[in-house]
């Protein structure tokens, strides 16, 4: 469908609203913007973080998810206790795809779920004592284990068990780092208040145990952190490589594929390179302030945005890195240009709507104006003002940017706008595909990935074309419903 | 009080930052800002002011400072 013009996008707006009460209505139309790349802040034009209306649905997830699923969860040599009932802890097990390299069991403990399994009695008595205890199970289970975290379900919040106190003693008793987390799900509007929780344990609980003391670490003028990229299909693998190659060590990956002694290493880094802004931009506030360690954000998905992002990226060093940098892009021209030339033809001109957390509405979008594609929607659940005054410097005029999107919203929104595509998570997903359209989960890659780096973008054109040329969307009607086709002769 | 983060931006300005507000915003102006001190009423990009009693010697940026709200 051709763009909107500013007047349809708000007409388009209103109508949408129009079921809503009124009190609503008014509330609803503050998360809804018509994109103006102009703008120089969006704070004006959106309002964001902002608690979820009750009565409509929204896809946030809470704090607990945001520590234990997306902060901490892929450390992979740490093991992380889901403390309290038992059902919060699989939904952030492995559910989100960050790869681990590793023998589960032995040096890498993501995809196991340990809780501490609360019944009435705890509730009742406090769960201390049963916190002990398992950290004592652990280290018979896995004595290999480097570290612990303690992930605090809602009731030990309202409770008020002292798990600060339980983790300095067994701390001190074990021997290893035991991290307690306040991340109760009840805390906040979203997942977003639990990636700050977990970045102010990290300061609080894994940075300072090296600080200024010498741990015989070798410095280089050149090394760097990953900071914020979670390897969801093995992302940070390519991302990782390709700064290598451009002459930068990368001395932490922090969290995706990530150990604890990485994180309490990256204090010694020159420069932080923050991928999802979002979600640890506090801990490189933090690390500027504290260790003189500046950060930098950065994205690989597509080449343009990694054009720019390595040549920003070399501006902080000197001309080793910068001619490192000329030769990658020389290195892998022909590559992606072959995978443009393959993919554009087909995918040119396709719309694309997004609604996904709390980075990758903006980030993903050169990639898909790389294929020849259009965004005509993008969306966050959980993002803040400032990821909004990024999104609309990368939004095409009048299109639509909706915050923390209701489930009626967005299927009004795609109805009206029929994009040939939608980007969002596995919620969406059957709704989308239902309604006949080609769908991509872009929380999980769909299975797929990863989408970082040069390697990333010949799977992620591939995967676009794979879905919105496959055949399936133009069997979408049941045989009754198509137009009766001319009776075939019936054998006697 | 916020408690607020004073950092540098790439264009070398100063940025106010508050997590808890959610506010990021580049300083237009401060009262004091000399070699010797450093503070009183500072006047951010989108007009909202706030105020700090003026610190000697200025502080290294970036810094966490206490803030009051100016009238």
């Amino acid at each position: 469908m051709a763009a909107l013009t500013r007047e349809e996008t708000q007409n388009l707006i209103q109508e949408v609203l129009a079921v809503y009460p009124e009190k609503a209505r008014k509330d609803r139309a503050k998360h809804l913007m018509i994109n103006d790349p102009s703008l120089e802040t969006a704070k004006k034009c959106i309002t964001s973080n902002r608690k979820s209306l009750p009565g409509v649905m929204t896809i946030r997830g809470c704090a607990y998810a945001g520590s234990r699923g997306v902060c901490w969860g892929p450390i992979k040599d740490m093991i992380h206790i889901s403390h309290g009932p038992v059902g919060c802890g699989i939904y952030s097990t492995m559910g989100r795809r960050h790869y681990s390299n590793g023998t589960t069991g032995a040096d890498i403990f993501t995809n196991i779920n340990v809780t501490s399994d609360f019944q009435e009695k705890d509730i009742v008595f406090g769960g201390d004592k049963k916190l002990k205890t398992i950290i004592d199970e652990l280290e018979t289970l896995f004595p290999l284990a480097k570290g612990y975290s303690v992930q605090s379900e809602c009731p030990i919040g309202l409770i008020g068990d002292d798990i600060e106190s339980v983790s300095k003693v067994k701390s001190a008793e074990i021997g290893k780092t035991i991290v307690p987390v306040r991340c109760e799900g009840f805390r906040g509007v979203s997942q977003s208040l639990g990636h700050h929780i977990a970045n102010d344990t990290i300061r609080d609980w894994v940075l300072p145990t090296r600080e200024g003391k010498d741990d015989g670490f070798v410095k280089t003028p050149y090394d760097v952190n990953i900071l914020a990229d979670y390897n969801i299909g093995g992302d940070i693998w390519p991302s990782r490589m390709l700064l290598e190659e451009i002459g930068l060590r990368v001395i932490a990956q922090v969290p995706g594929d990530g150990t604890l002694m990485e994180m309490e290493k990256s204090i010694h880094a020159k420069l932080n390179l923050l991928h999802c802004y979002r979600s640890m931009n506090y801990v490189s506030r933090h690390m500027e302030e504290k260790y003189g360690i500046p950060w930098m954000e950065y994205n690989l998905f597509g080449p343009t945005k990694i054009e720019a992002s390595l040549r920003a990226i070399a501006e902080r060093f000197d001309d080793r890195i910068k001619d490192g940098v000329e030769r990658v892009l020389a290195k892998y021209k022909p590559q992606w240009q072959a995978v443009v030339d393959k993919y554009r033809p087909r995918l040119e001109g396709k719309t694309v709507m997004l609604y996904v957390g709390g980075l990758r509405p903006r980030h993903i979008i050169g990639a898909y104006e790389d294929l020849g594609m259009v965004v005509v929607g993008t969306g966050y659940e959980f993002a803040h003002n400032d990821d909004y005054d990024r999104t609309v410097k990368e939004m095409g005029d009048a299109t639509l940017i909706y915050d923390d999107v209701t489930a009626f919203e967005l299927d009004e929104f795609v109805k009206k706008l029929k994009p040939d595509l939608i980007g969002s998570g596995i919620k969406e997903k059957y709704q989308f595909q239902k309604m006949g359209f080609p769908f991509r989960q872009m929380h999980s890659w769909d299975y797929s990935g990863p989408y970082h780096g040069y390697d990333g973008f010949a799977i992620f054109a591939r995967d676009m074309d794979m879905t919105l040329n496959n055949p399936c969307w133009g069997e979408m009607k049941a045989p009754w419903l198509r137009p009766a086709a001319p009776p075939e002769s019936q054998a006697a | 009080m916020p408690s607020v983060m004073v950092r540098r931006n790439d264009e070398g300005k100063l940025l106010f930052y508050v997590a808890k507000k959610d506010l990021e915003e580049v300083i237009t102006k401060v009262e004091v800002d000399t070699a010797e001190e450093w503070g009183g009423e500072v006047t951010l990009s989108d007009g909202e002011r706030f105020y700090i009693e003026p610190i000697r010697p200025p502080p290294a940026f970036p810094t966490t400072l206490r803030f009051r709200r100016g009238d």
